[in-house]
This record gives C-alpha cells, sequence and structure tokens, in this order.
C-alpha cells in the first residue's frame, strides 16, 4: 500500500490538516500544548506583576518605555497573524504557491519585530544602563519578554523550516498539519503579546 | 465553650496519654499541653477537628469491618455472581451531605479563631519586640527599650507581647510550641504576630522552616517572668556597661583578648545595635550555650576554638582570628560572667 | 517482552529494541524499571533518614549529608519513582483498556521516558560531582539561591529535564484517550484507572508548566545573576513559594488519583461487583482535580498571607474531602454484597482504605488553620503526607503491578511472597509514620538532622526506626518476587482474574499490535458484559485489515542525551569556560535531532493483513 496515495490524494478534503488521524491527534495535542503554554506564560506575568514595582532603584518601567516602537511592533506582529490566516485560507484551498507566498510574508513580518525588540533591548542596556541583573524588575521584565521573544525565534525557525521543507513538494496529508499547528503557534504568540503590551508596556506607563 | 472544651480536654489528654507511652513530651516543649494563648486556641482546634475525624473513621471501619466478614466468597459458593448494583441516589446523597455538615463544623471555628489570631489593631499598646532570624540564632530588640539580646527572650507572664519578624538570611519560623503555633521570618517583609504566656516558666522555642545545616540546632528559650521580674530585668539590661572592667584577673585578661581580637565587630555587649553575631550582654544567664549545649566553660572554650563542631555551617567559623586554649579560656570566664540581671532562666522555673 | 522470547533473541538486540522502541508496552517496561531503580534508591535515602534518626543527638551522618539525603529522598520519591511508576502503568494499561493499538504520540512517549531517565540521572550525579542538592524538595528560596556548590543546579537542571518529559506524557495520554478510543467505548464506558489517567493528565499539563517557570527562575538566579529572590534587589522570595505549590498541590492528586482508579478497577474485580456509583466516581474526580488547583496557599498558612487568604484557602482545603470522602464510600459499597477474594493485589487496596483514611483525616485537620500553626512543618505533616502518598499512592502502584503483572510480563506474581511482603510492609509502615503524629505535636519540626537528649522524643523515634526497617525487607522480598517471578513464574492466562474490562480480552503478554481487531464495546466492563450475556469474547468493530504502526526511533534518546550533556554545561558556565563547549554541544545534538525528526519523513509500516491471519488470537 502505497503512502503517496493516501496522503496525495486526486482531491484534498476541505480540512486537509484535520483528515489523518495523525492529523487530529497533532491538533488536539498542539492545542493542550498552548493550554501548558497558558499556564507557563501566566506564571511569568504573575512574577512580573508581583516584581514590577522592585526597581531597586534603578529606572522604573515609566521611564524606560517609550509606547512608538512597541505599537509598531504592536502591528507587526497582529499583521502577521492576519497573513498567516490567509496562507491557511490558501491552503485549505489547495493553493499551495499563494500559501507559501502568505507564509513568507508572516516570516518576513515576524523578523521585523524580532529585529525592533533587539532594538529595544540594547537601546535599555546602554542608554539606561537597564539590566537582566540591575533589578528584580529587570529580571522580570527581560524574562518574560525575552520567553516571548524566544517563543517567535522559534516559530520563525520552525516556519522556514517548513517551507524550505517542503518548497518543492507541494502540500499534502501528511505535511498540512505541520502547517496548520504552526499557525495556531503563531497566533498564540500575537495574543500573548497583546497581554505583554497591556501588561508591561500600558500598565507600566500609566499605572 | 469554654467550660466544656475543658473538660473535654482533660478527657481527650487522658486518653491520648494511654496512647503514648511518654505522656504529651516535655512539658514547655510539647504543644499538647498548651501554657499559651496561641496555643491554647490551637489545642482546641486540633481536638475539635480530631473529634470530628475520628468519628469519619470509626463509620469507615465499622462498614469495613462487616465487609470483610460478610462478603468474603463463600466456600461451595465460588460461581455466585453478586447482583451488578450501579448505585443508589439516597445512599451517596447522604455522604455527600453529613461530610459537609462535619465539615461545616470544623470551618467555623478554624475561621474565627484565624481572625482572633491576626487581628493586631491593639499592638501599640503592649511590648513590642522585633525578632530577627539569623542562620542560626535569634537576636530580639525590645523596641523603645534600648535593650537588644539575643536567644533567650523574657516577656512579662499574662500580657500580649507583639513580635515584628524579620529574617536578615534565608526564611526561618519561629515556634515555641507551648506557648503559640509557629509564624515564618521571611527576609523580605515583616511577619507579625503575638504570644501571650499563661504560666512563669522558661519555654522551648525552636526553628520550624528548613534553613541549612544546623537548622535542628537553631533553638531559643521563651523566659516568662511576673511583670516585677520583668521591669527589674529592663532596668538591669538598660544598665549594662559594655565597657565594665570584670572582677577577676582571668576574665579581665578575657575581656582584653575579646577586644584584641575585634570580638565586638560581630558581638555586641549592651544596646549597641551590631547583630554581625548573637548579641552577649547576658550571656553568663542564659540557659544553653548556642541554643542547645549546656552552658559551662568546657563548652564555652571548645565552641570558641572550633564552632564548627558544634553548629555546622555557623557564620563564626574562619571569620575571626586563631585563638590558642588558654586564650579561649580567658575569653570564656570573661563571657561566662556578664550576668547583668539576678532575673535568669534559673530563677524562672521556681 | 516475554523473557523466555527475550533470551533467544542476543541482548544487544534486546536492547536496541528497548533504546529505540516507540511501543507503549515497552516504554511501560522501561517506566517501571527506571522508576524501580530511583525508589530503591529514594527507600535507601530513607533509611539513612530514619537510622540517623534512631537515637538523639545521633552522629551516623553529618548535617550536610543529611540534607543532602532528605532532599534527595524526597525529590526522588515524588519525580523519579511515584510519577514514572505510575505512568508506567498507564502505558501499560491504558491504550488496552480503551481498546486502542497505540498512544497517540508513539515518538513522543519515547521522548518522555528518555526525559524523565536522563533527568533522573542528571540529578543523582550531583553525588559524585560535589555534591546533591540540599534546600529540601521544596527548594525554598533564599536558602536554595544560596545553597554553595553545584547541588542546587542539579535540583533545577534534572527537575527540568524530568519536568519536560512528564508534561509531554501528559499530553500524550489526554490525546490518546480522546483520540483512541476504540467504538462503542464512550467516556461514560471508559474504566476508571482510563478516567483518572485522563484527569491525571490534565493535571499535568496545568500544573507543570507554573514548576517549569520556578525551576527557570531559580536557574537565572543561581547561573545568570537575576534577582528574582534577591531581597537586595528588589526581589521576593515569596513567589517562588507561590509557584512551587501551584504546582505541588495539584502534583499530590496527579500522584494519587491514578491509585484511586487502580483501586476502583481492582475492588470492583475482585468483588465481582460494577463499581458502586460510577457517575459519581468520575464527577468527584474531576472535582477534586478542579479544587486541587485553588488550595496551594494551604501550604502557606504560616507565611503572613493574612487571615483572608488563610481561610479562603483551609475552606477550599476543607471542601476536598467530601468528594475524597464519596470515593471511600463508594468502594466500600462496591464491596457491599460482593463476593470478594482477597489475594495480595485486594491485600493492598483493603490496606489502603484505613491508610488512606486516615491520611484524609489529618488532612482535613492540617486545613484548620489555627491548629496548622502547630502541625505546619513538623513531623505531623510527615506524618499525614507519607500515609496520603505511602497509603495512597505506593499502595496503589503495588496492588497495581500485582493486578498487571500478568498482562505486562505473561507471568502471575508469587502469592505467598506477596502477601509476606504486604503484611511486612503494612505493618512496618503504621509504625513507622502513626508515631511521628505525636512526635510533630511534642515539638519535633521536620528536617532536623538530630534531635537532643531528653526532650521526650526518644522512643517515638526509635519506634519509628523499626517500622522502617520492616518496610525496607517487605521491598526486599518483593523484589526477590520480581526475579523468582521472572525465572519460575507461573505462565498467566488472558484473564487470570475474572476481569471485566478489555485489557484481559488479549494474549498476556499482548502483541504488539494489541488489538488484531479493534474491540466493539457495549457498555461499563464491556469483557464482563460479554462473558455474562454474550459469547464470552468481544466482537470486533471491524474487518480483519492491515495494522498501520509506527516506525522504531533512537531520536528520542539522542534529544535527551543532547539535554542532558547541555544541563552540565549550564551548571558549569558559571565558573569554567569548557562547560560552553557542553553546552552548545549538547544542544547541538538534541537540535540535529529534532531537525531530523521534522525534516524527515517518517510513515511508519502497515502489517499486513495476511501475516495477522497467520497468528493465533
Amino acid at each position: 500500500m502505497s503512502h503517496d496515495q493516501s496522503l496525495n490524494p486526486e482531491t484534498m478534503p476541505n480540512e486537509p490538516e484535520k483528515a489523518t488521524l495523525e492529523g487530529k491527534n497533532k491538533f488536539l495535542g498542539f492545542w493542550f500544548f498552548l493550554g501548558g503554554e497558558t499556564v507557563l506564560f501566566a506564571s511569568l506575568f504573575g512574577t512580573f506583576i508581583a516584581l514590577r514595582h522592585s526597581t531597586a532603584g534603578g529606572p522604573s518601567a515609566d521611564e524606560l518605555f517609550g509606547l512608538e516602537l512597541v505599537f509598531i511592533m504592536t502591528m507587526l506582529l497582529l499583521t502577521s497573524s492576519l497573513t498567516s490566516v490567509y496562507a491557511v485560507y490558501h491552503m485549505r484551498n489547495n493553493n499551495f504557491k499563494k500559501m507559501q507566498l502568505w507564509f513568507g510574508i508572516t516570516a518576513i513580518l515576524g523578523f521585523a519585530f524580532l529585529a525592533c525588540e533587539i532594538y529595544e533591548f540594547t537601546h535599555y542596556i546602554t542608554e539606561y544602563g537597564f539590566t537582566f541583573r540591575s533589578s528584580a524588575f529587570g529580571s522580570a521584565f527581560y524574562t518574560l519578554v525575552g520567553f516571548h521573544g524566544g517563543h517567535v525565534t522559534f516559530g520563525l525557525a520552525w516556519l522556514i523550516g517548513l517551507m524550505l521543507r517542503n518548497a518543492k513538494r507541494g502540500l499534502n496529508l501528511y505535511n498540512a498539519p505541520k502547517y496548520y499547528t504552526f499557525s495556531l503557534y503563531w497566533h498564540f504568540i500575537d495574543v500573548i503579546w497583546v497581554f505583554i503590551f497591556t501588561v508591561v508596556y500600558l500598565m507600566g506607563k500609566v499605572g | 465553650m469554654k467550660g466544656w472544651m475543658g473538660k473535654f480536654r482533660a478527657v481527650f489528654l487522658l486518653g491520648l496519654t494511654a496512647l503514648v507511652l511518654s505522656a504529651c513530651g516535655k512539658e514547655n516543649l510539647t504543644a499538647l499541653d498548651p501554657k499559651g494563648y496561641g496555643a491554647d486556641k490551637s489545642l482546641d482546634l486540633i481536638i475539635l477537628s480530631t473529634v470530628v475525624m475520628l468519628f469519619v473513621l470509626a463509620v469507615v471501619v465499622v462498614i469495613y469491618t462487616i465487609v470483610l466478614i460478610r462478603y468474603r466468597k463463600k466456600k461451595g459458593q465460588e460461581d455466585f455472581i453478586p447482583k451488578q448494583v450501579e448505585g443508589n441516589k439516597t445512599l451517596e446523597t447522604v455522604w455527600t451531605i453529613i461530610p459537609i455538615i462535619l465539615l461545616l463544623i470544623i470551618a467555623v471555628p478554624t475561621v474565627t479563631a484565624t481572625f482572633n489570631l491576626a487581628d493586631e489593631s491593639d499592638s501599640n499598646e503592649h511590648l513590642n519586640i522585633q525578632v530577627t532570624g539569623n542562620q542560626y540564632w535569634w537576636h530580639f530588640n525590645y523596641e523603645g527599650q534600648e535593650i537588644q539580646t539575643s536567644q533567650d527572650m523574657y516577656i512579662p507572664v499574662g500580657e500580649k507581647v507583639y513580635l515584628n519578624m524579620k529574617s536578615s538570611d534565608v526564611i526561618h519560623s519561629f515556634w515555641v510550641p507551648t506557648i503559640s503555633g509557629k509564624m515564618d521570618v521571611n527576609p523580605e517583609n515583616e511577619n507579625t504576630m503575638y504570644i501571650e504566656a499563661h504560666e512563669e516558666g522558661v519555654y522551648w522555642g525552636k526553628c520550624a522552616e528548613f534553613c541549612g545545616p544546623s537548622h535542628s540546632l537553631m533553638d531559643f528559650k521563651v523566659i516568662a517572668v511576673s511583670q516585677d521580674e520583668f521591669d527589674q530585668w529592663v532596668a538591669d539590661m538598660q544598665n549594662v556597661n559594655p565597657d565594665a572592667e570584670p572582677e577577676s584577673t582571668v576574665a579581665q585578661e578575657g575581656k582584653a583578648l575579646f577586644q584584641e581580637n575585634n570580638c565586638m565587630g560581630c558581638h555586641a555587649i549592651g544596646s549597641s545595635p551590631v547583630q554581625v553575631g548573637p548579641n552577649l550582654s547576658d550571656f553568663g544567664s542564659r540557659s544553653k550555650l548556642a541554643g542547645i549545649e549546656e552552658m559551662n566553660k568546657e563548652n564555652l572554650v571548645q565552641w570558641i576554638m572550633d564552632p564548627e563542631s558544634i553548629k555546622p555551617g555557623n557564620k563564626m567559623t574562619g571569620n575571626y582570628p586563631e585563638v590558642s586554649k588558654e586564650e579561649a579560656g580567658k575569653i570564656a570566664e570573661y563571657l561566662l560572667q556578664l550576668k547583668p540581671s539576678e532575673i535568669t532562666p534559673e530563677s524562672a522555673k521556681d | 517482552m516475554s523473557i523466555a522470547a527475550a533470551q533467544k533473541r542476543s541482548f544487544g538486540a534486546v536492547l536496541w529494541d528497548y533504546l529505540t522502541t516507540v511501543d507503549h508496552k515497552k516504554i511501560a517496561h522501561l517506566y517501571l524499571f527506571g522508576g524501580g531503580f530511583f525508589f530503591l534508591l529514594g527507600g535507601l535515602e530513607a533509611m539513612i533518614i530514619r537510622i540517623q534518626l534512631i537515637k538523639p543527638e545521633n552522629d551516623f551522618v553529618s548535617a550536610g549529608f543529611y540534607n543532602e539525603v532528605l532532599t534527595m529522598h524526597g525529590t526522588t520519591m515524588i519525580f523519579l519513582a511515584a510519577m514514572p511508576l505510575l505512568l508506567g502503568l498507564m502505558n501499560a494499561a491504558v491504550p488496552l483498556q480503551i481498546g486502542a493499538r497505540d498512544v497517540a504520540f508513539p515518538f513522543l512517549n519515547s521522548l518522555g521516558f528518555w526525559l524523565f531517565l536522563f533527568g533522573g540521572l542528571m540529578l543523582n550525579c550531583s553525588w559524585f560531582l560535589g555534591g546533591a542538592p540540599d534546600a529540601g524538595w521544596t527548594a525554598y528560596t533564599p536558602l536554595s539561591t544560596t545553597s554553595p556548590g553545584h547541588g542546587v543546579d542539579y535540583y533545577v537542571i534534572g527537575l527540568q529535564i524530568a519536568g519536560a518529559g512528564t508534561l509531554i506524557g501528559g499530553i500524550n495520554f489526554l490525546v490518546t484517550i480522546i483520540n483512541m478510543r476504540a467504538p462503542g467505548m464512550t467516556f461514560m464506558r471508559m474504566p476508571l484507572f482510563s478516567w483518572t489517567t485522563f484527569i491525571t493528565s490534565t493535571l499535568i499539563l496545568f500544573a507543570f508548566p507554573a514548576l517549569t517557570i520556578g525551576l527557570f527562575l531559580l536557574m537565572f538566579d543561581r547561573m545568570f545573576g537575576s534577582a528574582f529572590f534577591d531581597v537586595g534587589l528588589g526581589g521576593n522570595t515569596i513567589i517562588w513559594q507561590h509557584l512551587f505549590w501551584i504546582f505541588g498541590h495539584p502534583e499530590v492528586y496527579i500522584l494519587v488519583l491514578p491509585a484511586f482508579g487502580i483501586f476502583s478497577d481492582v475492588f470492583s474485580t475482585f468483588s465481582k461487583k460494577r463499581l458502586f456509583g460510577y457517575t459519581a466516581m468520575v464527577f468527584a474526580t474531576i472535582l477534586i482535580a478542579f479544587l486541587g488547583f485553588m488550595v496551594w496557599a494551604h501550604h502557606m498558612f504560616t507565611v503572613g498571607l493574612g487571615p483572608v487568604a488563610n481561610s479562603i484557602f483551609a475552606i477550599a482545603t476543607m471542601a476536598i474531602a467530601v468528594p475524597t470522602g464519596i470515593k471511600i464510600f463508594n468502594w466500600l459499597a462496591t464491596m457491599w454484597g460482593g463476593s470478594i477474594s482477597i489475594n495480595t493485589t485486594m491485600l493492598w487496596a483493603l490496606g489502603f482504605i484505613p491508610t488512606f483514611t486516615i491520611g484524609g483525616m489529618t488532612g482535613v485537620m492540617v486545613a484548620s488553620v489555627v491548629a496548622d500553626y502547630q502541625y505546619h512543618d513538623t513531623y505531623f505533616v510527615v506524618a499525614h503526607f507519607h500515609y496520603v502518598l505511602v497509603g495512597g499512592t505506593v499502595f496503589g502502584i503495588m496492588a497495581g503491578l500485582h493486578y498487571w503483572w500478568p498482562k505486562m510480563f505473561g507471568r502471575v506474581l508469587n502469592e505467598a511472597m506477596g502477601k509476606l511482603t504486604f503484611w511486612t510492609f503494612f505493618i512496618g509502615f503504621h509504625l513507622t509514620f502513626f508515631i511521628q503524629h505525636f512526635l510533630g505535636l511534642m515539638g519535633m519540626p521536620r528536617r532536623y538532622w538530630v534531635f537532643l537528649e531528653d526532650q521526650g522524643l526518644d522512643l517515638g523515634n526509635l519506634i519509628s526506626t523499626i517500622g522502617a526497617f520492616f518496610m525496607a525487607f517487605g521491598v526486599i522480598v518483593f523484589l526477590y518476587n520480581a526475579i523468582y517471578t521472572a525465572v519460575k513464574g507461573e505462565q498467566a492466562p488472558n484473564d487470570p482474574w475474572d476481569g471485566r474490562t478489555l485489557e484481559w480480552a488479549i494474549a498476556s503478554p499482548p502483541p504488539h499490535y494489541n488489538f488484531k481487531q479493534t474491540p466493539l464495546t457495549r457498555g461499563l466492563d464491556p469483557l464482563w458484559i460479554e462473558k455474562r450475556e454474550g459469547k464470552g469474547e468481544i466482537t470486533p468493530a471491524e474487518p480483519l485489515g492491515d495494522i498501520h504502526m509506527p516506525n522504531s526511533s533512537f531520536l528520542p534518546f539522542m534529544m535527551s542525551l543532547g539535554l542532558f550533556i547541555a544541563g552540565f554545561g549550564f551548571i558549569y558556565q558559571v565558573n569554567h569556560n569548557w562547560a560552553y563547549v557542553l553546552l552548545f554541544g549538547g544542544m547541538a545534538i538534541t537540535l540535529v535531532s529534532m531537525m531530523i525528526r521534522s525534516l524527515k519523513d517518517d510513515h511508519g509500516y502497515h502489517i499486513p493483513k495476511e501475516e495477522l491471519e497467520g497468528e493465533a488470537d
């Protein structure tokens, strides 16, 4: 029995990511994984909220943060979430080229976000001497935002790996769940960023 | 409430005595023979919850025994297939509701007592002592009294005393079982609790939060004395003169060595706020050396020469110049005569 | 693994088979051997503790070493013994109970095991590399952040690796139970052990990430100079306690709920009765799990959280006693009117009822805040949690081992030795721990290296130590029993206990594809129904066809090995530059293995129908 036959049917089903048992398992398992990730970030948020005023005489949130850059970063990430939705839309229509294109745009936006974040961190360190070690607030800030940044980095590596690996093979029932779980992951990162934007930056400026 | 609780407690303790050969443990250490306000409150709840829970245990054990006697597989009936019962709404409701009621019986007094013990509204009308937990000793600063002391805490009997506790290093927990339950001593915030002893006496205190190698050796004493004795002790302690010359020549030499070796860098005598190491104002009066050993010259010399052999991981080891046995003997002589007050653990025992 | 079959193959072939296996039944063996090994290690540590406390002011071991031993005893027993042994039983039984051919993620299942094993080895390497962690299994900051040497670093990295494995295991079982149930096996027809596995997995999923973060913060503070718990820089040490117990309390239920499942199956099987109040049992389990997440601060009554927080957490904690009570009474009612046969399996289950009831009793007692001011951090609490964790979890594991041993290994454990183990262990257990309730109230805090003379604590401690020797004897007999059974044990039939659930419908041990044809389930206790009302065997739900199987893989081992190596790098980069070689080298091994896994297609293989037709049922 040939696997290619079962994984490359003549007409793609409506939701190729959930057409096989493996795909269904992956889909469900990934949702659970995101549930665990939620607790992970909730713990980090809790820690950050407890320590956000513990500046030990160093710069406070209000002095450090500029909302312009963070707003741009938010827009970049939100837009990248939208472009990944387009990509999945094209996956469902079995239009592999367009899917790759939109995922490509997603990756570019992700890199732009990451560049802004690196610039932001460098700025705090060089201009304000505000580091991971300078206070409990510093540790909590870099850990929370850095964990998110690390997730973005991992997501980009994942996406590029997927796109390169499948560039010549096209879409099938084996790789559709992989693309789809990536898009779930990307939305999740986006949602986390919205919380970071609110809790870290807005509350830092206002609270 | 108080009356029947008291009778109840007597009966209960009698039963307990039968259970445990060594009765309720050592007097003035055990939580089962309380002589303080907090410990009373705790024991009331301990007894109440034990009785309620023993009732539940009894019910379980009775059913369990009946089941084991009546429903074992019987000879000659190996093929017997019991009726497959799905459940029984009434029964299941019963064993849901009754436990809820039993728990309420425990929960209500629990909450009342919790709020009662947390009520600190009258703290400025009473004696306040700042307690500092250190690896592995306790420091007591009598607020507004200019008294600093370590290891032995003197309190007036029958009076509320507020303890404002903070740690200088890791987390400790202040526990004098016979007087009151414990409270953690944290490095970042001050925790307040109050204690009140009903009887005069020397009470054992222990550190109850794991704090390093000598966690089990971090004992201290709470000494409850009459108000008069306490006032005298306060006056005596306020009069401690760190420069006072001892009487014997050996002790005088000891004092010189104490200064030469810069022992005061860590150990204050008198009300100086230095508290790197224990305050030694009433060192000679203390009931125990380092909280645990018998207070005598031999042990003290050993401590001065090699504290590590008595309290592993203590902060004194390696942080002072080496002294000969002879020098240590002289220093010991000096320290042992530091007895500023006639009020001592010995006197409190009478 | 049938031992006889294994002996025919070369040792190397068997080893390679186990190193690369993705078969849940073999992974179960691995978990049982790994967990069993660490259980013996943890038991040895327990004996050192009890010998040290046999008399006042004993100097059998030094204070520093004692603290290492007590830390490792707790950490080992919880993370490296109890959890893996339970995961082993879950792997052995759950896919069979729900009529599945395998778990949802066989590859991840294997990865979970290897992560656990390497995490456990990492922790125990500390013994030989400068000293084990010594800040207690709870590793309270700042004691843990300021503990000298690398001991606590091993704790952090070892648990991080092992914890990741457990999390993966949890997700795997969740998806397996939701997606892989056989036709007709609805949720409300699942055996209770499958149910508790499902709920436990949910707990793992939502509890472990809190520990992951706690460990990260501890790691950053110790190895990279951050200030989360550094009070001087504005840090707060209580955050650790919250994170630890947000994980730690659900962890207690992670350990005890699967045992509840085992007991439910055992009581029902050996009373020849359907489980009384099945629906109530399921919902009681769910309720316990749910409440388990909102009671963590009852470990922190003395921290100074204030009366409001303390009262709320006290009441939430007491509330858990209600569903737990429901369970106890339902078990009793299951036996009521039954035809009870008492063998070793059933003895463990019967021993559990009074023991765990006492543990539950003291659980309610410690929930009473003001009473807890006395109990907290004393031997009373030590007694309480040993009644729960030994009386619940260890008894449950022992019952489960005796119950499923025939299914797992094809042989029945020796009954005489089994009973000897039970009685010595049971008596020894109560000797050891009952007296400790009183020791605590008499003024003995926990984690005490020595207790002083003339404090009325001598006799109690002596009795306790004597009890510990009984327990040790029981464990040694069990060990001998396992070896004896492997060599001379009687061959197990498919259904040695007149079982009720699907695992007893297939061969002992089962073929690697479990069910030749997926079984059709017609109700709760499907095998029982078929035996009483049907033709005595399970009806297949599909015609015989090709069976799709996953490929074995060496990658899980490599991924875990990489993290193991990188772990040393993390620990030693603080003061040695060469450690970066380990750090980057190890990470490279893991990342390359992950890349191979993602980039190389792995479609598994098929067992053709013709081959299956040749095999007997």
